[in-house]
């Protein structure tokens, strides 16, 4: 008999100013349960002053395939990065 | 290792690959780490779950040879330490079991393969703890073990399983201090307690070797595993390393290792010694080791004894959403 409880990914603010960062994932039967495991999962040695769970089947992943386009650094566009080139490219 | 016998074949040369595996070649040549959703050979996700998997299981089934000495652990201090330590294993198996899942297999059919002894757990799981002094043992020896093998596998090119491994050889670390804690002050303690210290480490001297798996030798098909960076030493490379380390510090604790053959090489500057009996250790993968019955029939009472609760947690669970829906 399978009965397997829904996957969670678990999320943790380090320190104060740090964002959440995905930390991995578990299994539960609700988002209070997933808390509940993530704390004895994730926490043991006081990892985390924050924690979210979201259920794995509810986020929103761009599909590698899509990464191509989506990510590569388009070379026309550069005024959004920190550092101002001149048309040459050189910083 | 912790997964000792996941074979592949010879690596691929780079004419006999199509031109999507020479691509993911090149990226893990590169350097760059294999993300879950991303396209990899259908033998990379198979060999990566047989490995991950044995791995996960060896950390469930390893706690319980320390786990038998839980109540009995001499001071309420050792208690603590022995329960945090049982129950960070617990943990590890969690991480890696997700990170299996990552490759497309689901915890039910991973922990159903572990029961019908489909998949393997390390072999060293296998041997009793006899005494107290076993348990310190088993952290200074096969917790440092386990350390040489997993901190090159935080470099490995599956991501999930390098940041299992990060978090994992964090915890290591403790592990193996409070193991070699215990056995040297067994070590420098009554007569009594340093004989038990001594055969302690008599008996998991060769266990602990064998946890590297075969020799180099023995036709250990694991070319494409190292080509892959699953894999990143051979298994006499880290046994080597581990003797190296460990042996220095049985003669610090005034213990011998029971080796006849063990002497310092000036010229490789290592140590030779003994290979374990290769014999022992296939037979205790087969099943036949002293505790595999054992070790096997504890995990599938814990699971099928716990199967209410479980049951019990969902429903409740379903119950709640129920009355919620209802509600809103
Ligand atoms: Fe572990
Ligand atoms: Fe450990």
């Amino acid at each position: 008999m399978s009965s397997e409880w829904p996957l969670w990914e678990v999320f943790i603010r380090g320190q104060h100013g740090l964002n959440h960062r995905h930390v991995g994932s578990l299994h539960a039967v609700d988002a209070e349960h997933a808390l509940r495991n993530a704390r004895d999962v994730y926490t043991r040695r006081h990892e985390g002053l924050s924690i979210w769970v979201a259920r794995a089947s509810d986020i929103v992943a761009s599909s590698p395939t899509d990464d191509g386009p989506r990510f590569a650094p388009d070379d026309a566009r550069i005024y959004p990065h920190p550092t101002l080139r001149d048309e040459a490219g050189t910083p | 290792m912790y997964a000792q016998l996941v074979k592949t074949s010879r690596a691929k040369a780079p004419e006999e690959m199509s031109e999507q595996e020479r691509a993911f070649q090149a990226r893990i040549d590169r350097g760059e780490k294999i993300e879950p959703k991303e396209w990899m050979p259908e033998e990379y996700r198979r060999t990566l779950i047989r490995q991950i998997g044995q791995h996960a299981h060896s950390e469930i089934v390893g706690q319980l040879p320390e786990g038998n000495w839980i109540t009995r652990a001499p001071t309420l201090q050792r208690k603590a330490i022995l329960l945090a330590k049982v129950q960070d294993e617990a943990g590890h198996g969690l991480y890696l079991y997700c990170a299996a899942e990552t490759l497309g297999i689901s915890r039910d059919e991973l922990i159903a393969m572990l029961h019908s002894g489909k998949m393997k757990y390390s072999s060293i799981f296998n041997y009793p703890t006899l005494t107290w002094a076993d348990i310190g043992a088993v952290g200074w020896l096969v917790d440092g073990a386990a350390i040489m093998n997993q901190v090159p596998l935080q470099r490995c090119s599956y991501g999930p399983y390098a940041r299992a491994m990060v978090r994992i050889c964090k915890e290591e670390s403790f592990h193996q201090r409070q193991g070699y804690d215990l056995i040297s002050k067994m070590a420098r303690g009554t007569p009594e307690q340093k004989a038990m210290a001594q055969d302690a480490l008599n008996r998991f001297w060769y266990p602990s070797l064998m946890m590297f798996g075969p020799s180099d030798k023995e036709s250990v098909h694991s070319a494409q595993s190292m080509a892959w960076r699953i894999k990143i030493n051979t298994n006499d490379e880290l046994r080597q390393k581990f003797v190296d380390q460990t042996v220095p510090q049985a003669h610090y604790l005034g213990l011998t290792v029971p080796d006849d053959k063990l002497a310092w090489n000036e010229d490789k500057r290592a140590y030779d010694f003994s290979e374990p009996d290769w014999e022992e250790f296939y037979a205790v993968v087969r099943g036949d080791g002293p505790c595999n019955r054992d070790r096997l029939g504890a995990r599938v009472k814990a699971w099928e004894d716990g199967a209410w609760f479980r049951d019990g947690l969902a429903a409740h669970a379903a119950k709640t959403r129920g009355a919620k829906m209802a509600a809103e």
